[in-house]
């Protein structure tokens, strides 16, 4: 059953629920929104956001009284600009997003497609070492690293991609072992491909849907634990406007002004909402596809 | 002769799968003694900041940190596997005391969550489910992907500010009534409730698919007697093997949500122990932590191949 529709690209297919489609393109909006204001960041923020007022702190914002128009969202505790520290705040979370699910996706398929491809031994070590994983306590082996290694940007998003490739493995183990005994592999090595030539140009396209999917989980993911690492103290050190280190430093001001901790914890929800919406529409329609397929 | 060929599947399954759960035992062991030794240079980690040459070197001298890293290892894998899990360089005293100390509360922790998350997932996993497609449905799923966006710790805070600070019905942080364990128990539910909602609807949907629902229903029987009777036992193997994965995951992130409420359990200990550099606690607590998951995992895979055959070859 082949349709019109099957050779348009996945994003144009129309076969989602007026409901799913909705929730899919606010998914997408709110990401490329996010995209967009950690690139301009610098051009849309009305003030630095390191710059320190100590006459202006913990200006709350626009809505309540006693706020300053100027600062839309209000000030922090040493009277940073609380919205130029939230935008700014967009770009390490992405940063993070993005950088630890190339990290983790790299390990995690190349794991996956070999376990998948190559099968018996081979494939029960990959299982062997995704168990392992799965065993770590994650947040825990994560804080002890940044702990001994020291906290920066770069160690945390190396820590996340380290720790965060299962689902990937996972994932591109049991789509490869699918697409494996297919016709068109069979060719490509009676042609006389290469090992990775098979594995890389015909093997990984053919599963690259499942693995976006994937990659959107862990993106959120990676966010949410970055927030929790720094919350902890063991994240993106000061004076970064790291979202989860905005609220770890607001807490001791939550009491007698709430908002503190609510701005910087909405724009974490908002952006790992739109993720998520995103990954799940792109999953309903690979699944509307497969099942065209008649798989 | 049918007993004999169920028993010898059912062995064999269980020695490979033990076999298998000593091998990954043995990995995180080395990889928890790694994970220590990161840094490269323990001893100064230990001292701190503002330490001395000659203070690290009589830390390295007392804690036998001079010695090789293989050396290490062995002596301290030797004294593990006789119960020993080392002494804290804080507090002076046996690590194993340490986590035995603080060891119920967590499991208290981590069964009140456990209960929290199956008394609103499966109700509103099952509901979905007989509701499939409907607007019901998609509520329903639209709650369980809010509430993947939620960070834990914010969450604690903001039941924090509104339970504890605005209506005062709950205290703000500690356990010294079981009132101390709601909040942060919810939070740890929280965690796990979009994944057990979701595996029960997906169970439940392919139950009530199958050919014994049909019957049920030509019978006569009632839609609970069906649903609850029937599909929710067929339904009920994969939910309960990821709740039992679920827990330990919880347990293992009860360091995030025992910070928040500051809850005296393993987690806390083990926050606190990062932060003070008192490694041999920190390395005992990633080991303590890892061996319960695989435990957890162990017999939630036993349960699956009793209940379903097939999953024995």
């Amino acid at each position: 059953m082949k349709t019109a529709d099957d050779t348009q690209p996945l994003w144009r297919r129309r076969r989602l629920p007026a409901f799913g489609r909705l929730a899919t393109l606010l998914g997408a909006s709110i990401v490329v929104t996010a995209f967009v204001v950690a690139i301009f960041a610098p051009y849309l923020t009305p003030y630095d956001p390191f710059a320190q007022d100590l006459n202006l702190r913990l200006v709350p914002p626009v809505w309540m009284e006693s706020s300053h128009a100027a600062h839309l969202l209000g000030t922090d505790q040493i009277g940073r600009d609380y919205l130029s520290r939230l935008i700014y705040g967009t770009r390490i979370s992405l940063l993070i997003g993005v950088l630890t699910v190339i990290t983790s996706g790299l390990i995690g398929v190349t794991i996956g497609i070999v376990g998948g491809f190559y099968g018996g031994r081979v494939d029960a070590l990959v299982m062997f070492l995704i168990t392992c994983r799965l065993s770590i306590p994650l947040i825990l082996v994560a804080l002890t690293v940044v702990a001994l290694v020291g906290s920066s940007l770069t160690v945390v998003i190396l820590t996340l991609g380290l720790l965060l490739w299962e689902r990937f493995a996972v994932v591109a183990r049991t789509t490869t072992m699918q697409v494996r005994n297919l016709d068109y592999i069979a060719a490509a090595q009676a042609a006389g491909a290469s090992r990775a030539h098979v594995l890389v140009r015909e093997v990984l396209p053919n599963i690259a849907s499942h693995l976006v999917v994937v990659a959107t989980l862990e993106m959120a993911l990676a966010i949410l634990l970055e927030a929790a690492l720094s919350f902890l103290g063991l994240g993106v050190p000061q004076p970064l406007p790291s979202w989860g280190l905005m609220i770890a430093e607001a807490k001791e001001y939550m009491f007698f002004s709430p908002w503190v901790i609510v701005t910087p914890g909405v724009a974490l929800f908002i952006l790992v909402l739109g993720i998520n919406l995103l990954g799940d529409g792109l999953r309903d329609m690979l699944r509307t596809d497969l099942r065209h397929r008649g798989w | 002769m049918h007993l004999v060929f169920y028993l010898s599947t059912m062995l064999s399954f269980i020695f490979r799968r033990l076999w298998l759960s000593a091998l990954v035992c043995l990995t995180v062991l080395v990889i928890s003694f790694m994970l220590t030794h990161l840094s490269g240079d323990l001893a100064a980690s230990i001292a701190g900041p503002n330490a001395t040459a000659a203070d690290i070197a009589i830390i390295t001298k007392n804690y036998g940190l001079d010695r090789p890293l293989v050396v290490q290892f062995f002596d301290w894998a030797g004294h593990v596997a006789e119960g020993d899990l080392g002494r804290s360089y804080l507090f002076h005293v046996p690590v194993s005391g340490l986590i035995r100390e603080r060891l119920p509360v967590t499991l208290a922790l981590g069964l009140t969550g456990l209960i929290i998350a199956m008394l609103i997932a499966l109700p509103l996993g099952i509901i979905a489910a007989m509701r499939e497609g409907s607007a019901i449905d998609r509520g329903i799923m639209l709650i369980a992907l809010l509430g993947q966006a939620v960070p834990g710790f914010w969450l604690g805070l903001l039941l924090i500010v509104l339970f504890g600070l605005n209506l005062q019905w709950l205290p703000i942080s500690g356990i010294d009534t079981w009132k101390g364990y709601i909040m942060p128990g919810f939070v740890l539910a929280f965690s796990a409730i979009p994944a057990l909602m979701r595996l029960t609807r997906s169970g439940m949907i392919e139950a009530l698919c199958a050919d014994y629902i049909r019957t049920a229903r030509a019978k006569g029987l009632s839609t609970t007697t069906i649903v609850l009777k029937h599909a929710l036992r067929n339904a009920a193997m994969p939910v309960v093997s990821i709740t039992a994965v679920q827990l330990g995951f919880m347990l293992g992130g009860s360091v995030v949500t025992e910070s928040v409420f500051a809850v005296p359990g393993v987690g806390y200990l083990a926050w606190e122990s990062i932060t003070k550099n008192d490694f041999p606690v920190v390395q005992a607590v990633v080991l303590f932590l890892a061996v319960i998951y695989i435990a957890l995992a162990l017999l939630a895979d036993m349960m699956n191949a009793l209940l379903d055959p097939r999953l024995r070859i």
